[in-house]
């Protein structure tokens, strides 16, 4: 199951894991990655909350956890090779997976079709 | 995830100013963003990552348009007694300034803090100045309360500013004007480009080799895509003109420079000449001279050094630094910083307390209440490359 964030993150859900990554809308708008600041493993993220940091040549952007839970790991290519998050957002530049601990929080989430259409 | 404030959207309040290639900016999808009211092409979809690299290697061609070119016009032609009038306002050799070359300088305030930074130059009947964009109306009420008597202030608002920089600029510009081979560093003359009457200033804003091409408005364009045919050069956005500045270890106004600091607190000493220093023989009488010149000699109390941060975390602008990995007080602030793509990992500027300022004292960057290790390291990160002969 994928879902969507209205901060453009995306989570791909299996069991009570979800991956996290960002959109590649967000990426485009980033522009060049050069360095992922990661959670640490175990740290006990809040909905909405800070989950890692994301720069580009220009700025530093925030990454907020679509869902309660705690970080189970952390994608440390990203630490050797950042680009990953502008070639791959969807696939090999996931940023963290995180145990879900209120699944209800899924169903504020949105499907793809609902991100695009936000998106415009 | 936050996304951050250079989408093609602009939501501020005033109208955004466009440059005369704001269409083709715009055909070239570009990422358009504000700067100093205008909507200036932040980057390309080449990015800002391959337009440095693109600069350093060949060529990088910026519109700069937004920046203000001034035309100080002297009454009754004495351009010798303006030359002197507007020593009052910069602490450089300008009655020295031979024609047909232009020198960097800055206003300075009675406090000897630094109103604007500049390029003035020599022509054969005026000076022509290159302010910054967001100074411009200071500037030029600046100098309109100052130089009355001396001058006429002409805005040259009918010229667009194109940047051709990198070590190919010289063959990518001189396909259209040979003439350009024959100037050198801080030169500046008229050339015909693709037929059209341009000033050209052999300097830049990169640290390389590189040209300033100013252009009649109705002409930018044609002169952009001209220069733009020849496959050594690739547009680049303001991003990839900051990256280059900070790599060359050149001072951004509004963030290392600004009304509070001088210009030995900003090592820009080099720009000040005997002749306007003590002993020299049109030393002080400008605005300011007593605290420059006295800190031309004695240590000023703060000064803008480079700094490395150790691992690979980009360190930016408002960062605090400290002299400690755990406690005490701040010690200096970065006022520049960011990811440098020639060296290849973070680099930055900053003002530190004259006791922590030596080269490779190390200190501590607080990066979202992280302490990271930061260097005091030697300005430029990479090497200017000007032809100075």
């Amino acid at each position: 199951m994928l879902k969507y964030t209205p901060d453009h993150e995306w989570l791909r859900v299996d069991g009570d894991i979800a991956t996290v990554g960002i959109t590649h809308y967000a990426q485009e708008q980033l522009g060049d990655v050069v360095f992922v600041h990661l959670p640490v493993v175990g740290t006990r993220l809040e909905k909405g909350g800070v989950a890692a940091v994301v720069e580009s040549v220009k700025a530093a952007s925030e990454v907020y956890s679509p869902v309660s839970g705690e970080v189970v790991e952390a994608n440390q290519a990203l630490t050797v090779e950042p680009a990953l998050v502008n070639t791959e957002p969807m696939g090999k530049g996931w940023f963290f997976k995180i145990r879900i601990s209120v699944s209800a929080e899924l169903d504020g989430l949105m499907d793809e079709a609902a991100y695009n259409a936000m998106r415009g | 995830m936050s996304i951050p404030c250079s989408s093609s959207k602009i939501s501020s309040r005033a109208p955004a100013l466009r440059t005369p290639l704001y269409d083709l900016h715009r055909e070239l999808g570009a990422h358009l963003g504000p700067f100093a009211g205008y909507e200036m092409p932040i980057r390309y979809p080449l990015g800002v990552l391959r337009e440095h690299l693109h600069t350093r290697q060949a060529a990088g061609l910026f519109d700069v348009s937004h920046m203000g070119q001034l035309a100080l016009r002297p009454r009754g032609a004495d351009i010798d007694g303006l030359a002197r009038a507007l020593e009052r306002l910069v602490p450089v050799d300008v009655l020295g300034l031979p024609e047909g070359r232009q020198r960097y300088g800055f206003f300075t305030n009675d406090r000897g803090g630094i109103l604007d930074d500049l390029m003035i130059g020599r022509r054969s009947d005026h000076f022509l100045l290159v302010v910054n964009a967001s100074r411009k109306s200071t500037d030029e009420d600046h100098l309109r309360a100052q130089l009355a008597q001396s001058c006429e202030v002409v805005p040259l608002r009918d010229r667009a500013l194109l940047a051709l920089q990198g070590p190919a600029a010289e063959e990518v510009l001189a396909d259209l004007a040979p003439a350009v081979v024959e100037m050198r560093f801080m030169d500046l003359r008229d050339i015909r480009i693709a037929g059209v009457a341009c000033v050209v200033a052999r300097s830049g804003y990169t640290g390389e080799d590189g040209f300033e091409i100013s252009v009649p408005s109705e002409a930018a364009e044609t002169i952009a895509r001209q220069l733009l045919k020849n496959p050594k050069a690739t547009l680049a956005g303001l991003g990839a003109r900051d990256s280059l500045r900070l790599e060359a270890g050149l001072c951004l106004y509004g963030a290392d420079l600004d009304e509070s600091t001088t210009p030995s607190q900003a090592a820009l000493d080099w720009a000040i000449p005997k002749v306007r220093r003590v002993g020299g023989s049109r030393a002080g009488d400008f605005l300011g001279a007593t605290t420059i010149l006295t800190e031309l000699t004695d240590r000023p109390r703060r000064l803008r050094v480079g700094l490395r941060p150790q691992d690979r975390t980009p360190v930016r602008a408002g960062v605090l630094l400290f002299a400690d990995a755990v406690q005490g007080e701040p010690v200096g602030k970065v006022t520049s910083g960011g990811y440098g793509p020639t060296v290849s990992g973070p680099v930055a500027m900053g003002y530190v307390a004259a006791a922590h300022a030596a080269l490779n004292t190390q200190l501590f960057a607080d990066v979202r209440g992280r302490r990271v290790a930061i260097a005091v390291t030697a300005l430029p990160f990479v090497p200017h490359r000007y032809k100075r002969r």
